[in-house]
């Protein structure tokens, strides 16, 4: 049984005569790691926004966690969890003020704050560091932090912009360990990358091309289909044939 | 449910109190300034050097020179011969050099009594400062012109700042720009580091009303300009001696209003700059320059040029030191600026209502 958590059917959106994103459909289900592909200005920024409640599509429509993303954008934004690739917690915070302010943005009691930030700073090992500034962490423990506080309000989707951006190999390995656990709790990973490596731990990949999904499926059937050993190639294959400059 | 307001002005609370520099600097500026206007730098002038040149040191000399070295504004030289005039004013060991005429005692009485005659007294002054040497001149002027027994036919009385303490001409033009610099660059500049450093996104994703994200902003830095406010206003009154006799209430409540009006101007800039260096610029080039130079804080807006005095109408800080320096000199109560008062409130309205505005239409 499986219970599909956003669903998209012909989404658009023009600035103007330029159709960033033309027509794209596709349904994530429940508990997929969804890796969404595409060069700069391929139209990726423009869609997630779209899911995220931030911008209203042109035409089509869709759900994201079993709300409408034309008419319950703020539905939608109390339902998700968002990380960007730029870090997105305060430095000038420690890791328990960032915890509570975020769980306070997203309506979490005193009591469940408590108990929640407690459970979580358990599972990343730092309990001891409750009280340290976040400006003064390693960037990979600030990355593994943010994805934290992304999900403490135990969101259905979390939308991931570039997670690893910047971050080296071994970091990166530790934070894909995180969005599997994730994963594995049932949260639905919906995620940006450039890195296409990365591809490849994702359940299904789809790669945008001018504005349009190209293709889309598992890694592994993506390869065969366009006979590469690699994502990478898949990836350029499909990136050659744009129109669109950088 | 927490309300998610609070965790926001929690948040910016505890941004600005990290950020102690910062703070002491916003604490410590409208002292400095104070300080700074009130007592070092004054347009009124002190201690000007002024040598005599006397052919005859005759009684009625004497009289005037003694006149002079007694008065506060002025140092006495010494006597000095007219060739050494020259090198005097060159070296600095005078501003200012008093010619007596010969026959200077008969010559006086002869003007006193109304008899027309060459002038009797000369003053030759170091005019490269030209602040400086016309107020020196004009109290020379008034010192002389008693010894010379002559009768002015005008008698002139100055009123609310008898002293002509420029202090109390300083203190509301601190006002309006420490409110500006607090209210509107601080802002600003804080919403401005958000969207630099990506936070603003993830807030922007979050349920949070980015109306709310944008008041509990203004709320840590509306309470700080309160307390500035007070520091101002109890400096002004019990270090520098301003009267404030048109009530503390009027002020306050006119100040509180101006503080809104330095708030949305923020916002606006948050909106056009997208650095925080431009924010900066913007606030320094938009709000510092006009407030500096068309407020009447340190020019009088009637010397203005015709076209400067009519974009001055636009400056808000034109209005809002007008009204209170009425109200702290002169001693009006709050409804004798109400025009002041009004057009405050207006340019408030409209500035919240345009940089709501164009906020909302960037996050489309």
């Amino acid at each position: 049984m499986s219970e599909v958590v956003i669903s998209v059917r012909e989404l658009t959106k023009c600035f103007g005569d330029f159709t960033a994103v033309d027509r794209i459909s596709f349904d994530v289900e429940r508990g997929e790691i969804f890796g969404f592909l595409g060069a700069n200005g391929a139209g990726k920024t423009t869609a997630m926004r779209m899911l995220c409640g931030l911008s209203f599509p042109t035409s089509g429509s869709g759900t994201v966690a079993g709300y409408d993303i034309m008419h319950q954008g703020e539905e939608i934004k109390r339902h998700i969890g968002y990380m960007s690739q730029r870090f997105s917690l305060y430095n000038d915070l420690t890791v328990w003020e960032n915890i509570d302010l975020f769980a306070g943005i997203y309506g979490l009691s005193k009591s469940e704050t408590k108990q929640r930030a407690t459970e979580l700073l358990e599972r990343l090992n730092f309990a001891s560091e409750r009280n340290t500034l976040v400006g003064s962490l390693p960037l990979g423990w600030k990355q593994k932090l943010s994805f934290a506080i992304a999900t403490i309000h135990r969101p259905k989707v979390v939308f991931l912009d570039e997670p690893t951006g910047g971050v080296d190999p071994m970091t990166r390995r530790q934070f894909w360990e995180l969005i599997y656990e994730a994963a594995d709790r049932g949260t639905t990973i919906f995620v940006t990358t450039h890195y296409m490596d990365e591809a490849e731990y994702c359940t299904r990949v789809s790669i945008m091309v001018d504005g349009q999904v190209r293709a889309l499926d598992t890694p592994a059937r993506l390869k065969q289909q366009f006979a590469a050993e690699t994502m990478d190639e898949v990836f350029r294959t499909l990136a050659r044939g744009a129109k669109r400059g950088e | 449910m927490r309300g998610n307001f609070l965790s926001f002005v929690k948040k910016e609370s505890l941004h600005i109190l990290r950020d102690r520099r910062t703070m002491l600097v916003v604490m410590l500026i409208p002292v400095v300034l104070m300080i700074l206007f009130g007592f070092a730098i004054s347009t009124e002038v002190n201690n000007v050097n002024v040598a005599v040149v006397a052919p005859e040191r005759t009684d009625g000399v004497r009289d005037a020179v003694e006149r002079l070295a007694v008065n506060d504004y002025f140092t006495f030289k010494g006597y000095i011969e007219s060739d050494e005039i020259d090198e005097y004013l060159r070296s600095g060991k005078a501003t200012a050099v008093v010619v007596f005429a010969t026959d200077y005692d008969r010559r006086a009485t002869q003007a006193a009594a109304g008899i027309p005659t060459k002038p009797i007294i000369q003053v030759v002054v170091d005019a490269s400062n030209v602040n400086t040497a016309g107020s020196a001149t004009a109290y020379l002027q008034n010192i002389l012109l008693g010894t010379a027994s002559q009768q002015s036919m005008f008698e002139t009385r100055m009123l609310f700042n008898p002293q002509m303490k420029s202090a109390y001409n300083f203190v509301p033009g601190i006002m309006g720009l420490i409110f500006i610099l607090v209210c509107a660059m601080m802002t600003s500049v804080s919403i401005v580091r958000e969207k630099e450093v990506g936070t603003m996104e993830v807030l922007l994703v979050s349920p949070v009303r980015p109306f709310k994200i944008i008041f509990a902003k203004m709320i840590p830095y509306f309470v700080i300009s309160c307390i500035v406010l007070v520091t101002i206003l109890l400096l002004a009154r019990y270090l520098l001696g301003v009267p404030m006799s048109g009530g503390v209430g009027g002020i306050f409540s006119l100040s509180l209003l101006y503080l809104v009006l330095s708030l949305a101007l923020g916002l606006l800039v948050s909106t056009i700059a997208s650095t925080q260096v431009a924010a900066l610029l913007v606030s320094a080039m938009v709000m510092m320059m006009p407030i500096l130079m068309l407020s009447g804080m340190l020019f009088p807006i009637e010397n203005l040029p015709k076209f400067f005095e009519v974009v001055s109408n636009i400056v808000p800080a034109r209005w809002y030191i007008d009204a209170i320096r009425k109200m702290m000199i002169q001693g009006l109560p709050i409804v004798a600026v109400w025009k002041n008062c009004v057009i405050l409130l207006g340019m408030t309205v409209v500035l919240l209502g345009v940089s709501l505005k164009k906020f909302n239409d960037r996050l489309e």
